[in-house]
């Protein structure tokens, strides 16, 4: 059988960590002793008002995106789980949506819509609002593609909460607002919490739609992950590796915070 | 308060849960919905609760309307089967949650709750969270929780059902003194025969949505009104279409007339009680019901061949109803 014996247990392991080393663990290990080799040119190249502007961009994006996705998969979720209603197939189907399209295709589709030339655009420049290039634009490809997340980790929470803890707190007088402030948030805190960490991470990370919708216009719309490309492009490897070191750590700190999450939730 | 519940229906899809059901619940009294499951009596508690609404009917708390107050504005108490605890929040916090609701001052919830705390025996486990309880524990902790704000009705689903037997007869027992204690209209559902008999004031029992009968525990034991009802609320034989308690199967060494031939296959000894189960001559199994005195005169053995003959029994029509014009005197056959 499988796994039953030593030898086998020791190569499947072996197997596993060889896997995860070559793909992740010897790349990302590149990148820190590089970064690090010489430091001092990178970080002058780090410091310069575009890279600074591209890392503030990312903050804020994330910052306003988040928040928003959490309002809605918090909502979303409610919505799927705790009532009956035509059409919830078809909705839960379309939160999946930004799980299987690729994020340049998304940034694609957005462009056809918010564009000066797209469906929305006389509207949107008779009144003055720029989407595409700009802000709202990297804001909306962000919250697209950070979309399932939170959804997807509060839905099973629910359905194994369960909803009598609600009608009892019906019953002893409680209308919707307090029912959901008082026992349905506390009761789903952690899976909220999982979700807004991964979505977090995906949104600091987020390249392909947020390319497409910026127009990587430096010190504007240059998020971080687009500085660091054109950094490459330019030959500053230097300035590209400890920008990625630096996203890394953002990254990776929100994934520590998540298993810190876990294990509290496990207790 | 007394509730009344008239012509009540209640469909999900297909499924008739609840069929044209009216009940009446005398204020102050203790009554069980009695049933199997799926005969709807969850859902008629609900329903009165304000957790359903029924399809048609009304239901009048107090001679008000309250088909369709929501259970948020009704005022009663609910229990439920697997406790719906708080998990977040201690015991004191789960008690005081109907009265910080209601928005009252903080002394007088904490001394409220402290007075429910001792009610329901928890005083000195107001700081645990509801995982820290046992079983038993936790329902008590719903029960202070659901009489915190003075519910002018105390609605319990299966309150005893997640609960182990030894622990389920304590806290039957606890439930009737607290009822002679707080004299609030309850209503309870159970499926389980002895603790309607053993609780309630009142029986309702019901059957496919539809309710078969509803009376004192007594009288629906002596007087049942169908087949379904003398099945449910007591052990039952079957000797042809009479239908026959175990305590009224006499056991007889001698043929006699009226007494058939049958042979024992089973001595059960219950302490006070020996149940025996016998074969009769054309197969069919009955089993009677004696005490240890009776079963030693009669020198009773495994194998023995015994005459029985039943003492008291009732017939009822085809469709499970009784026979005759159908007036509460079922036919009543006295054989003695």
């Amino acid at each position: 059988m499988l796994g039953s014996s030593r030898a086998s247990r020791w190569g499947l392991r072996g197997f596993a960590l060889g896997y995860l080393a070559l793909l992740l663990m010897i790349p990302l290990g590149m990148i820190f002793f590089r970064a690090f080799e010489h430091i001092g040119p990178a970080f002058e190249s780090l410091t310069n008002p575009d890279a600074i502007h591209a890392f503030y961009l990312t903050i804020l994006v994330t910052a306003i995106a988040i928040p928003l996705n959490t309002i809605f998969g918090v909502g979303c979720a409610l919505l799927l789980v705790r009532t009956e209603f035509r059409g919830k197939a078809l909705i839960n189907a379309i939160i999946d949506l930004p799980f299987a399209i690729s994020p340049v295709v998304i940034g694609l589709s957005l462009l056809l819509v918010y564009s000066e030339t797209g469906w929305l655009g006389d509207w949107l420049s008779a009144n003055g609002i720029q989407v595409v290039f700009a802000m709202p634009g990297i804001v909306l490809a962000t919250v697209f593609v950070t979309l399932p997340f939170v959804v997807r980790e509060v839905v099973p929470v629910l359905h194994e909460v369960g909803d009598e803890q609600e009608q009892a707190a019906r019953t002893l007088g409680a209308n919707w607002w307090q029912t959901f402030w008082r026992i349905t948030l506390p009761a789903i805190r952690w899976g909220v919490s999982y979700g807004v960490v991964i979505a977090t991470a995906r949104a600091l990370g987020e390249f392909g739609a947020v390319a497409v919708v910026s127009g990587r216009i430096a010190g504007q719309t240059q998020t971080a992950t687009i500085w660091i490309a054109e950094a490459f492009s330019r030959y500053d490897t230097q300035g590209a590796y400890l920008g990625a070191v630096l996203l890394a750590v953002l990254a990776v700190s929100i994934l520590v915070a998540m298993n810190v999450f876990k294990r509290k939730e496990a207790t | 308060m007394s509730i009344i519940v008239e012509g009540a229906s209640k469909n999900f899809g297909d499924f008739v849960a609840v069929d044209d059901v009216s009940i009446t619940v005398p204020d102050g009294s203790l009554t069980a919905l009695l049933g199997p499951s799926g005969s709807g009596k969850s859902t008629l508690l609900r329903i009165i609760a304000g957790l359903e609404v029924p399809d048609s009917g009304r239901v009048l708390i107090q001679g008000n309307d309250a088909t369709r107050i929501p259970a948020q504005h009704r005022d009663v108490g609910f229990v439920f089967q697997h406790y719906a605890a708080f998990k977040h929040m201690t015991v004191h916090d789960n008690v005081a949650f109907g009265l910080k609701i209601r928005k009252r001052e903080k002394a007088e919830i904490d001394q409220r709750v402290q007075e429910l705390l001792a009610l329901v025996h928890l005083d000195g486990l107001a700081d645990r969270y509801p995982s820290q309880l046992s079983g038993g524990q936790r329902q008590r902790m719903a029960l202070a929780r659901a009489l915190a704000v003075e519910p002018k009705v105390l609605l319990l689903d299966e309150p005893f059902g997640a609960l182990d037997a030894q622990v389920r007869k304590e806290l039957r027992a606890w439930l009737r003194r607290l009822h002679d204690e707080v004299h609030v209209t309850t209503i309870f559902v159970t499926h389980d025969q002895e603790e309607a008999m053993e609780v309630a004031e009142q029986i309702v029992v019901m059957n496919v949505g539809k309710v078969e009968q509803s009376g004192p525990p007594r009288e629906l034991y002596e007087h049942p009104k169908s087949e379904f009802v003398m099945g449910f609320v007591g052990a039952v034989n079957r000797l042809g279409s009479l239908f026959v308690r175990p305590h009224d199967v006499d056991i007889l060494q001698r043929p006699e007339p009226g007494a058939d031939e049958a042979m024992i296959e089973h001595l059960v000894h219950l302490g006070f009680e020996v149940r025996v189960e016998l074969i009769l001559a054309g197969g069919d199994g009955l089993w009677a019901q004696i005490t240890q005195a009776e079963a030693e005169q009669l020198e009773l053995e495994k194998g023995q061949i015994v005459y029985v003959r039943p003492s008291r029994g009732r017939v009822f029509d085809h469709d499970g109803s009784p026979s005759g014009d159908g007036t509460p005197s079922t036919e009543e056959l006295q054989v003695a």
